[in-house]
């Protein structure tokens, strides 16, 4: 067990608002840079504790949402609630949320310790408090033999932590977290992944979390909100956003899939000989040729010398090996036990079949944007 | 094995801190004839001047070694008054210079980043524009009170030091991630003032320093401006004072002027140093 596993169990340290944490809304936020719409008409609402990921690609407006939060933007429209007080036009400096940043942004003047105690020391707590306090919370994220080093004295992971530390000693009303991990090695990355989430859990602190990496905020988050173009496409937990997409840019984004031009009739698509019924309610009068959007766990494969298509990838994975099979002019990603996926040899002609109930369709596009 | 943090080994972790000092080889300048051929010429081009200004004051008229000629800089008649106000007006200077040009610099990078090219174009003015034509321009139009006193030059040296001033403060300043500096500093309390005097003023120190002595080495050797304003600083003075003497006094108070400005370079460096000391030893006391 780690340092700060044990010390996350440790019941003498501080546990901040342990009680219940605070509720945020985010109520049609608009933003707008030159023709850009950063934000538009974004709402959300937070609950008390919950640990959610803002989950898009770059340009859709997720740190817009955390810097409209933490005060350094002001908003074109729309209001910032905590608790039901709208702190729309509060400076970052009285709303009383702790911020990381991605480029662990420490302050290279001071060492860790008093990094960790500069905002208890904008907050005027006496000196012996604050540096108590501080060095309890460094002890906290495991870095209680840290205190007195500087930050180019520390390592990436070292530094993010002391980042950490930093915005948790305050008793933030809210922790945002901007990309905390992005700039850190993969190994690194997992180890702070879960310190972050069992730190918030125990101290029941409502977070928010941008990231672009969905592993990141599957792994991590109660609530994943995936948005694009300034506006939200689904909030969901991860296990529905993957299992049940509402949208065609959802079931792309996350998770691996692949389209399938089909043809549409009476709610129902005609896949590599197949009907399948369509997902969800969506209204799709007009629409004729669609493209099937298909996990790679929506489909079987068995090997045919007549099949439909052949293999022309392989990638393992560990106790599944992903196939890419190619019917016609589309690249059909399919994922076997490995096992099973020794057996397919490259070129090797397969037949494919859908097992999934239902699945989703989306306006077909063009086959070079697929 | 011993685990600190996440369960990241120790070993990972030292791994990961830069350790020790590189390779002695690595570190040891080789021995070039070319590169010290260069830096003789540099030092010999900077010293010898030096060395014969220094040479002829510690002589007397007859051209043995004497401290004659510093020995009577004290009761030259105008040389206590004009090195007061050359030193008063390097002080004045360098308060104006920095509560004008810090703020300025530190906006433009937070808040107008599109302005640094504006900003080094005017900033590099002062140097294109010779100083007899700015003081010839501020003279007529400046108010009777205002030319009655000798900190209207201090305004003006301002101006000339401006280039650089902005340069060494822009230079710090890029060389810190300040946007987000401050907006740590920002989100965990802290108010503009706080932040300016506890974050970006302590990582801003080798800049300010620089642009500092800059400043303090143009204000006591500028005449052009102090002449024509008819303030008699120091370089006006060697110029005006005739003691008949062969230039040995004039040549002791640059001398002078030069330990001067070593004196302000000293005491600022020595005022940062201990300032750096007293932060580690707090530090290193908690």
């Amino acid at each position: 067990m780690t340092q700060v596993n044990e010390a996350l169990k440790d019941e003498s340290l501080p546990r901040q608002r342990a009680e219940v944490g605070s509720r945020v809304e985010l109520d049609k936020l608009v933003r707008v840079y030159g023709s850009v719409r950063a934000l538009d008409g974004f709402s959300l609402t937070i609950e008390p504790g919950e640990f959610i990921a803002l989950l898009g690609p770059s340009g859709c407006g997720k740190t817009t949402v955390l810097r409209q939060l933490a005060g350094f933007e002001q908003l074109d429209s729309g209001r910032v609630l905590v608790n039901g007080h709208d702190i729309s036009h509060v400076s970052p400096q009285k709303r009383d949320m702790g911020m990381v940043f991605q480029s662990y942004s420490l302050f290279p003047n001071m060492n860790a310790l008093n990094n960790v105690a500069f905002g208890l020391r904008m907050r005027h707590h006496h000196s012996g408090e604050r540096l108590k306090k501080a060095a309890e919370v460094l002890e906290m994220v495991g870095l209680s033999d840290q205190t007195k080093k500087y930050p180019h004295q520390m390592s990436g992971g070292q530094q993010q932590r002391v980042a950490l530390a930093r915005a948790l000693a305050i008793e933030p009303q809210v922790l945002l977290l901007d990309e905390p991990l992005s700039a850190l090695d993969a190994k690194v990355r997992a180890e702070l992944r879960d310190q972050i989430r069992l730190l918030q859990k125990r101290l029941a602190i409502t977070t928010i979390f941008v990231t672009h990496d969905q592993e990141e905020a599957l792994s991590m988050a109660d609530r994943v909100c995936v948005m694009s173009k300034g506006r939200i496409e689904q909030t969901a937990t991860p296990g529905v956003l993957y299992r049940q997409p509402s949208t065609a840019f959802v079931a792309q984004f996350v998770g691996v899939s692949s389209r399938v031009p089909s043809h549409l009739s009476n709610r129902e698509v005609e896949i590599f000989g197949q009907r399948c019924a369509v997902r969800g309610d969506e209204d799709l009068t007009g629409l004729v040729e669609v493209d099937a959007i298909l996990r790679p766990e929506d489909l079987a494969i068995s090997a045919d010398p007549s099949g439909i298509g052949f293999v022309t990838h392989k990638s393992f994975l560990g106790a599944t090996t992903r196939l890419v099979v190619q019917v016609g002019e589309t690249l059909v990603r399919v994922d076997v036990r490995s096992d099973d996926g020794e057996e397919l040899a490259f070129g090797a002609h397969v037949n494919i079949k859908v097992i999934a109930r239902d699945v989703l369709v989306a306006p077909r596009v063009a086959l070079e944007t697929r | 094995m011993a685990s600190i943090g996440g369960g990241l080994a120790l070993e990972e972790l030292l791994a990961e801190v830069p350790q020790g000092r590189a390779p002695r080889g690595s570190r040891r300048l080789r021995f070039r004839p070319w590169r010290a051929f260069v830096m003789l010429v540099a030092g010999a081009y900077f010293l010898l001047p030096i060395y014969a200004g220094l040479k002829f004051s510690l002589q007397d008229i007859n051209g043995r070694f004497s401290f004659e000629a510093f020995q009577s800089l004290p009761s030259a008649p105008g040389f206590s008054a004009a090195f007061g106000l050359s030193m008063r007006l390097a002080v004045a200077t360098l308060v104006v210079s920095t509560l004008l040009m810090v703020p300025t610099t530190i906006y433009v990078h937070l808040r107008l980043p599109r302005m640094r090219r504006v900003m080094e174009f005017i900033t590099i003015l002062p140097i294109v524009i010779p100083p007899i034509v700015i003081i010839a321009g501020v003279l007529p139009a400046a108010p009777l009170w205002a030319k009655s006193s000798p900190y209207l030059l201090s305004f003006l040296y301002v101006i000339l030091a401006m280039p650089f001033n902005y340069r060494s403060l822009d230079a710090g300043l890029s060389a810190i991630d300040l946007k987000t500096l401050v907006e740590a500093s920002r989100s965990l309390g802290g108010n503009w003032f706080m932040t300016l005097l506890r974050v970006i003023l302590p990582n801003l120190r080798a800049a300010l320093l620089s642009a500092m002595v800059l400043t303090i080495a143009l204000v006591l050797g500028e005449f052009t401006m102090a002449s024509l304003d008819l303030w008699s600083t120091i370089p006006v003075w060697i110029t005006q004072f005739n003691t008949g003497a062969n230039g040995h006094v004039q040549t002791a108070a640059s001398m002078l002027g030069l330990v001067g400005t070593w004196l302000f370079l000293t005491i600022i460096v020595s005022i940062d140093r201990s300032e750096s000391r007293r932060s580690r030893r707090k530090a290193g006391a908690l």
